[in-house]
């Protein structure tokens, strides 16, 4: 056998690789609930990539210089909501917000707003958990000490604090929630590279004469990795949640802006006894909501079962 | 000499676990038998399914494990038990009292968050609950003469309860109230009587200080004392058959010999029959009576220690004794590596390792056939195949 | 035979924090002044049960751990060692003995040095399971000591893996697996592999077949012996299984607590072993025969913890022959005749 073309490495090199993803795959497939976690996830990412298709924007926005898909359309300036009729699918929202347009483009919102503020979390939390956990001593003294004083805030109050502090957008909704968000990852990371720290493959790659960042990224890193997985994909439900309880509140997008947690906080004045014929404008924002946030913890859940190494074969 | 009874027979066993990647036939028709009295050593390596053997006889093979066919029969002064059939209610009877076993971590065989007086004394609340509500009654009422009249009222409650005990430790009453707060006083009585069997079986393990050590918990033992109190746990009721799943492997020397040496003691002592696992054939020379010699799923060997040692007759049995390691002599190792047993060899499981193997071994399993007195082989060298 | 390895007054203490500042209120004394020689080629065997401070021996001589204190002397020449040990002598100059150390005591190498040491010392370790990172093929596993110590690359490096997995057993098809798939005695052979790709002169192997069955027990034995033949290679032999190191060793020493007790070279070891100890563990072990009974020399109670060792010598509580003495002083491990040390009052 001549020497093996890249091609033919990659093949031979990937093969166990997708052993493991099948094994992944056949495990899920037993549970119930990971299979609806997935599909709910799925469902999701569909209705997001298939937006512009599900509810165009007006075609006349299009020329326009300061076209924003996600500004709401609005047929009138009538105040009072309107029931679902053929027009409008989902009825129309407080100042006459078209709700079907606003949910359908709000997926992508969520979408946006979960997956970044986990993403930034996540990144902050790895630097300084990897560097706190493998050097210890003062380093990580002071790190772990600074992330518990974060952690003394609750989470959602000091969230709005920042955010009435830096103003009312969603960008600072998910800046905040990043800043709110980043001590837990920072524990998580520290706790699993310290119980990774002590195998004896980590000793044996220093004993090769592996250099620090080396031994924290090619042997600690990816082993430590899974329980982090399993909190990201649980944390985006919350932090869609979080930021709709943000936007209720009045910190988070403006009025006109696509975002299911603004939806509900148009909401307001109709919920009550008048919110028997206005349903509508809360029930359907939240039953997005609540699903969204139960599909990504139905799958983070999944990851967990798949994952778990009594279980697993390894 | 009158011919020894068998306590333990297993017939036939067949064991298999449901995995992803496939059945495994862990145990494919195993013949065993123990006799009154004896020390029965199964040696064998990782895999072999000595473990799970052991595991079947008490019906505890974990999922995806089933036992799939086979017999198991315990003769005791009750009559005849087939502990394969039996329901859960029965079976727990028998583990404890009639059948106990011991494991190879005595770390991990205790319960961290109980004292040692908590996990001994529980074996004995399970199976002697009415000898010691009994005896708790007879403290109870001399108690009860000697104090004023208050307190008298209360302990009549509880000799009431004690009372119902000894004659049905599971009344539902009892089980009620057992769980509510001040009602359940009268259960330390019980437990009381409990800690002085708990000291005793204790003191008879050689653990000095025995009072002391009741009160400790499972973290300040060390590896050897923790295992003298899972034998304890073992042996507390006196069961017929003791099983030891390598429970002195993860010991150090000095304290495994201590162990050996305690377990020959209350063999002579109790009168039990031990079912010792093993992979080291050292200590299966000092202390076993019979050897059983497992390899992928079937006993290969069985037979007298002296004849296991100076005859063996099984190509593999050879192979083990050849394999251990003297000084001077070169170390002869055996080629090849244990078989999945996902899917088997054909024939004799051995045979693509066996320097011996013949066309026959590779077609058909060879039957478990008595060669000489009480000598057991699975081979077709001496089944006359050929 | 020249000297490879050579410690002098070796100490690795750990320390007790306690209390709620966590000062430090005790030591581990895990190694306790160990003086000990290893040749070139030889076996070498470390017996002991568990605490007594050999697997921090093996990891402390090839700098895992850093010593408390103490020197490593590593493929010295002799002539120099003697010059080291004149100028042991206080009243000397000093600063030559300074410039000695930095060039042969590993205890002071620092940085790119102590890397570059590393390619000649390696270990295998005891379970095969957790010294192979389980996210890594097996070609990276075995390759990465040399990407890490710069010696091959590229198509080089694969055939250097491919040669030394050869060299243990496997073949080119176990390259792109992961350790998972093998089987105990496998891995273990993958780490040997692992170990010996930089051509290195020690290896230690910390209890390399407890974890691996009978059969394959021997199977490993008789490798590390070819490779040892065959790689010039010299071995620190670190085990609890006595029987395994009296087959194979040149020399054995026994410790407890941190102190080697005995040694001497096998035959004779294991023959006659003098101190009480050391005749206490050779008689537990239990023999295959059963025809023959071990008249065993009963050690009353336990393993004492390294943290509080009694005074003088360290095995007095559980010693049969205890002199008033060897409640107050240590006794030193002296030759008590050509190359069998002992370190024992009842001896001098």
């Amino acid at each position: 056998m001549g020497t093996p073309s890249r091609w033919q490495e990659f093949k031979v090199g990937i093969g166990p690789q997708i052993k493991e993803l099948r094994f992944m795959l056949h495990r899920v497939r037993q549970s119930p609930l990971s299979l609806v976690g997935m599909t709910i996830v799925v469902f999701y990412a569909a209705i997001a990539l298939l937006a512009p298709v599900l509810a165009p924007p007006n075609p006349s926005w299009a020329t326009s210089k300061t076209f924003d898909p996600f500004i709401i359309p609005r047929e009138s300036y009538q105040f009072e909501p309107r029931v679902p009729n053929e027009i409008h699918l989902f009825g129309t929202v407080e100042q006459s917000y078209d709700l079907f347009y606003g949910i359908i483009w709000g997926t992508i919102t969520a979408f946006r707003v979960g997956l970044w503020v986990v993403f930034a979390s996540l990144a902050i939390g790895l630097l300084i958990g990897v560097t706190s956990a493998y050097y210890g001593g003062v380093i990580d003294e002071i790190m772990m000490r600074f992330t518990d004083v974060i952690f003394a805030f609750p989470g959602l109050i000091l969230a709005m604090a920042l955010v009435a502090a830096f103003g009312a957008s969603l960008d600072n909704v998910m800046l905040a929630l990043v800043l709110v968000g980043w001590p837990g990852y920072t524990r998580l990371i520290r706790g699993e590279m310290l119980r990774v720290k002590q195998e004896d493959y980590v000793e044996a790659a220093k004993a090769a004469g592996c250099s620090d960042v080396r031994v924290m990224v090619r042997h600690i890193l990816p082993n430590a990795i899974y329980p982090i997985v399993i909190a990201a994909t649980l944390d985006i439900g919350s932090i869609v949640l979080a930021a709709a309880a943000l936007s209720f509140l009045g910190l988070g997008a403006p009025d006109n802006f696509a975002d299911w947690g603004q939806l509900i906080a148009r909401s307001r004045n109709w919920i009550g006894l008048r919110g028997v014929v206005y349903w509508h404008t809360f029930i359907i924002p939240g039953l997005f909501i609540f699903t969204f946030s139960l599909g990504w913890n139905l799958l983070g859940d999944a990851f967990r079962d798949i994952m778990d190494p009594t279980i697993r074969r390894r | 000499m009158e011919k020894a009874k068998d306590l333990l027979s297993i017939e036939d066993l067949v064991v298999k676990f449901y995995t992803y990647e496939g059945v495994v036939e862990a145990i494919d028709g195993v013949n065993l038998n123990l006799k009154e009295g004896e020390t029965l050593g199964l040696v064998g390596e990782t895999g072999c399914g000595k473990s799970v053997t052991s595991l079947s006889v008490l019906v505890l093979v974990p999922p995806p494990g089933k036992i799939e066919g086979g017999k198991a029969t315990l003769k005791t002064a009750k009559g005849n038990l087939d502990l394969l059939n039996r329901d859960e209610g029965l079976l727990r009877k028998i583990r404890g009292e009639d059948i106990s076993m011991i494991f190879q971590d005595p770390r991990s065989a205790l319960n961290p968050v109980y004292s040692v007086e908590d996990q001994v004394g529980e074996v004995f609340m399970q199976h002697r609950l009415k000898e010691l509500s009994e005896r708790a009654l007879e403290i109870i009422e001399k108690e009860a003469q000697q104090s004023h009249y208050l307190k008298r009222v209360s302990l009549n409650y509880q000799r009431k309860m004690l009372k119902k005990m000894s004659q049905n430790p599971r009344a539902l009453s009892l089980r009620i109230l057992s769980r509510i707060p001040i009602a359940n006083r009268y259960r330390r009585w019980v437990k009381k009587e409990a800690r002085k069997e708990v000291v005793r079986v204790l003191g008879a393990m050689k653990i000095p200080d025995p009072d002391r050590v009741a009160d400790m918990y499972p973290h300040e033992l060390s590896g050897g004392m923790a295992q003298r109190v899972v034998i304890a746990m073992a042996l507390g009721c006196n069961p017929e058959l003791l099983i030891a799943d390598e429970p002195t492997t993860n010991l150090d020397v000095t304290i495994q010999a201590q162990i050996l040496e305690l377990i020959r003691e209350l063999k002579g002592r109790f009168g039990s029959s031990v079912l010792y696992i093993t992979h080291d054939l050292g200590v299966v020379a000092e202390l076993c009576d019979r050897v059983g010699v497992m390899y992928a799923g079937n006993v290969c060997e069985l037979a007298d220690v002296m004849e296991i040692f100076k005859k063996p007759l099984h190509p593999y049995t050879q192979a083990l004794l050849e394999s251990i390691p003297r000084p001077g002599k070169e170390l002869k190792s055996i080629e090849g590596e244990v078989p999945s047993l996902i899917n088997p060899p054909l024939g004799c499981r051995f045979n693509p390792r066996c320097s011996k193997a013949t066309d026959i071994c590779s077609q058909e399993k060879p039957q478990f056939v008595e060669v000489s007195k009480d000598h057991f082989v699975m081979c077709h060298l001496y089944t006359g195949g050929s | 035979m020249s000297t490879l390895i050579k410690t002098v007054g070796l100490k690795k203490f750990y320390d007790v924090t306690g209390g709620v500042f966590k000062r430090k209120i005790g030591d581990v004394r895990a190694l306790d002044n160990v003086n000990l020689s290893i040749m070139k080629g030889e076996w070498f065997g470390l017996v002991g049960e568990s605490g007594c401070g050999k697997t921090t021996f093996g990891k402390t001589v090839i700098r895992l751990l850093k010593p408390t204190a103490g020197s490593i002397y590593f493929e010295t020449p002799d002539d120099v060692l003697e010059e080291i040990t004149e100028h042991e002598n206080p009243s000397q100059d000093s600063s030559r003995l300074k410039d000695l150390a930095r060039q042969y005591d590993l205890s002071t190498f620092k940085g790119r040095k102590l890397k570059q040491i590393r390619r000649k010392m390696q270990i295998v370790y005891q379970d095969p399971t957790t010294s192979l990172n389980p996210r890594m093929l097996v070609k990276d596993i075995a390759g990465e000591p040399l990407v890490v110590q710069k010696i091959a690359s590229g198509m080089e490096r694969r055939r250097k893996v491919a040669e030394m997995l050869g060299k243990v057993g496997l073949t080119e098809r176990h390259l792109y697996r992961y350790p998972h798939e093998f089987s105990g005695g496998q891995r273990q052979r993958i780490a040997i592999a692992r170990a010996l790709i930089t051509n290195p002169e020690f290896v230690v192997l910390d209890e390399p077949t407890s974890s691996v069955d009978v059969s394959v027990r021997s199977q490993l034995l008789n490798l590390f012996k070819e490779l040892q033949e065959e790689l010039n290679l010299t071995y620190l032999f670190v085990s609890h299984d006595l029987s395994v190191v009296e087959c194979q060793s040149n020399r054995v020493a026994v410790m407890y607590l941190g102190k080697v007790v005995e040694l001497a070279p096998t035959a004779e070891l294991y023959r006659e072993p003098l101190h009480p100890y050391a005749h206490a563990l050779f008689s537990s072990i239990p023999i295959p025969d059963p025809t023959r009974r071990r008249k065993r020399a009963p050690l009353k109670g336990e393993v004492p913890s390294p943290v509080n060792p009694p005074p003088g010598c360290r095995f007095n509580p559980r010693c049969e022959k205890a002199l008033d003495i060897c409640r107050k002083e240590e006794p030193p491990l002296v030759d008590v005749r050509n190359g069998h040390f002992v370190a024992c009052h009842l001896l001098k």
